[in-house]
């Protein structure tokens, strides 16, 4: 009688949280496929008596979508990929040398470089920007996509040299020494023995930068002006603050800023569990 | 013994090769900016067409701290960053502790505290800014429906209310990283010493008092201190939500320092600000260090 009870009050709570998750998200996904009459209708349509996939034609398909809103998702969109996926590759292969010397060679000053590196992670970007925004601004770098890949190397580099240094840690010393009676020299047994069992470590650090730098906002608003060089966060931020505003419009901007991170997250669920503690607790 | 130090000289030479690109870039993109930042906080700077520096000293330091606009936003910042991070602990924990119990549909829930997880902080504000809209939102709508309030309320322009708002939409966010990283914690915690106490007789709430909340401190402190850095510097959530309003009720620390650089032009004071943020930070990172990597233990 205790145990059913029981089982019956965590159903409960289970339900509650998955409600807490996926209303504001269901409320979303309605409000990018209402129209704008019903989404501006009082009591409120909770299920749209027409639900339209207009604002996602305007938005995905060039020739349909002539309107300011679906023109600026399209481009901006494209701007954070290209953003996001240079950051990425850049921080994996800087990163990733850096943390295996750091973990497995032996070399002056190793450790406190390892620290320091550490520490940088935590710095927030306002404390960096004010400087970065006038070097941006002297050396013509202000409002192109490079000053955002240079500037999201700040989080990105220490990042990767983290998560990777937790997981080089994990491998054993073994195999190397092995590779190294063989005859291989450092570079070779790092290219041919460590990288190949290093490929789940590296997708979960790519994921995780890819991730962030998708997220980004602050460098974006601070260093770039129009859509040339302004990623999806900020063109939904500057819709947001308008008075008129295409709510739908928005909706969808934000679904579809959303969904590359969220499917990356569900496919490489494992990934993302083992990285938050490698990257949280030491590996 | 020739050839274990021609090895260790490889390993040197390698080593600062490997790791030379990062040391450049971290140090140029991350270090320099500090110290530049603390050498612009000792000037008053006037920019546009008068563009012009004065040195001051600490001039802009003593400025803040005798501004009560100074000490309202620290009371302000404080009250975001423990509100929310108690609140995302206790629900974290919570959460992870349900999982933990294995009820009907626990592993879809754990993948389900993904999502709000991976949504973009930005789509996550802009979410619920929608939510709590005064004339179309959800929450209006749901609670007058179920006859909770008369008349819709224009909750984000209310100063006691919107920061609470943004303390909400923060926590959806934020609860599924530390109900992840605190499932991961207890599933691999010990079963048998809970066994044991239990066949000693302690009752349920003894033995998570003490002994599973003791095994999980370490994955709590650490949870606890990166939301606590996160959360002390918040800036997008607040920017898209409430834009600092209604009536600076909203402005915190980050926001501050924004408003002063970017909004009025005062880059020293902005720029002394900054600097005050990052040796905040700074002693928040070496206490964590400090925690990771325990004095006896190797790097």
């Amino acid at each position: 009688m205790k145990k059913t009870l029981r089982l019956v009050l965590r159903s409960i709570l289970v339900l509650l949280v998955l409600m807490f998750i996926y209303l504001p998200v269901a409320w979303l996904v309605i409000s990018s496929t209402s129209t704008r009459s019903e989404l501006l209708s009082t009591p409120i349509h909770w299920i749209p008596q027409q639900p339209t996939f207009q604002n996602y034609i305007n938005i995905l398909s060039p020739a349909q979508g002539t309107s300011e809103v679906a023109k600026t998702f399209r481009i901006t969109l494209w701007n954070s990929l290209l953003v996001a996926a240079s950051v990425t590759v850049i921080a994996l292969v800087f990163g990733s040398l850096a943390s295996y010397a750091l973990i497995r060679l032996r070399f002056p000053f190793r450790q406190p470089m390892l620290i320091g590196i550490l520490a940088t992670r935590m710095i927030p970007e306002i404390s960096l920007v004010i400087p970065l925004y006038l070097f941006a601004t002297r050396f013509g770098l202000f409002n192109s996509p490079a000053i955002l890949i240079i500037t999201y190397l700040s989080f990105a580099l220490p990042f990767a040299i983290w998560l990777m240094a937790a997981f080089f840690d994990t491998i054993p010393v073994e195999l190397e020494d092995a590779a190294r009676i063989d005859g291989c020299n450092r570079l070779e047994t790092l290219w041919r023995i460590i990288l190949p069992i290093s490929a789940p470590g590296l997708v979960s650090t790519g994921l995780f930068v890819f991730l962030t730098a998708w997220d980004e906002f602050f460098f974006a608003l601070i260093l770039t002006s129009t859509v040339s060089a302004k990623t999806v966060p900020v063109a939904i931020a500057e819709f947001t603050g308008r008075y008129v505003v295409d709510v739908g419009g928005m909706m969808t901007g934000g679904v579809l800023a959303a969904i590359p991170p969220v499917l990356l997250s569900l496919i490489f669920q494992r990934y993302i569990v083992s990285g938050l503690t490698a990257g949280a607790v030491k590996g | 013994m020739q050839r274990k130090r021609t090895l260790a000289q490889q390993d040197s030479i390698v080593g600062f090769a490997l790791i030379l690109p990062s040391l450049i870039i971290i140090l140029g993109i991350s270090l320099q900016p500090i110290v530049s930042t603390l050498y612009l906080s000792v000037f008053e700077i006037q920019r546009g067409i008068n563009a012009q520096q004065t040195f001051v000293g600490l001039g802009n330091y003593a400025a803040l701290l005798s501004d009560p606009v100074f000490w309202l936003t620290i009371r302000r910042t404080l009250y975001f960053t423990i509100v929310s991070v108690g609140l995302e602990l206790v629900l974290g924990l919570a959460i992870a502790q349900l999982i933990h119990s294995h009820p009907p549909g626990w592993q879809f829930l754990r993948t389900s505290l993904i999502i709000p997880w991976a949504v973009p902080t930005i789509v996550n504000g802009t979410m619920w800014r929608w939510i709590y809209n005064a004339d179309y939102g959800a929450l209006n709508g749901i609670l007058f429906q179920l006859g909770l309030i008369e008349k819709y309320i224009p909750w984000l322009t209310k100063p006691d209310v919107a920061m609470n708002l943004v303390i909400l939409a923060d926590i959806w966010h934020s609860v599924p990283f530390i109900a992840l990283i605190l499932q991961a914690a207890l599933a691999t915690l010990p079963a048998d010493l809970e066994e044991a106490a239990a066949v000693d007789g302690a009752n349920a709430l003894q033995r998570f008092w003490l002994i599973r909340l003791p095994l999980l401190r370490p994955a709590i402190l650490v949870a606890l201190i990166i939301r606590t850095v996160e959360a002390f510097r918040a800036f997008d959530i607040i920017y898209v939500i409430t834009n600092g309003g209604p009536a600076n009720s909203t402005v915190t620390i980050s926001f501050l320092t924004y408003l002063e650089t970017f909004s009025f032009g005062h880059v020293g004071r902005g720029s002394a600000l900054s600097f005050l943020i990052s040796v905040f930070t700074l002693i928040m990172a070496f206490i964590y260090i400090r925690m990771l990597y325990r004095p006896e233990e190797k790097l």
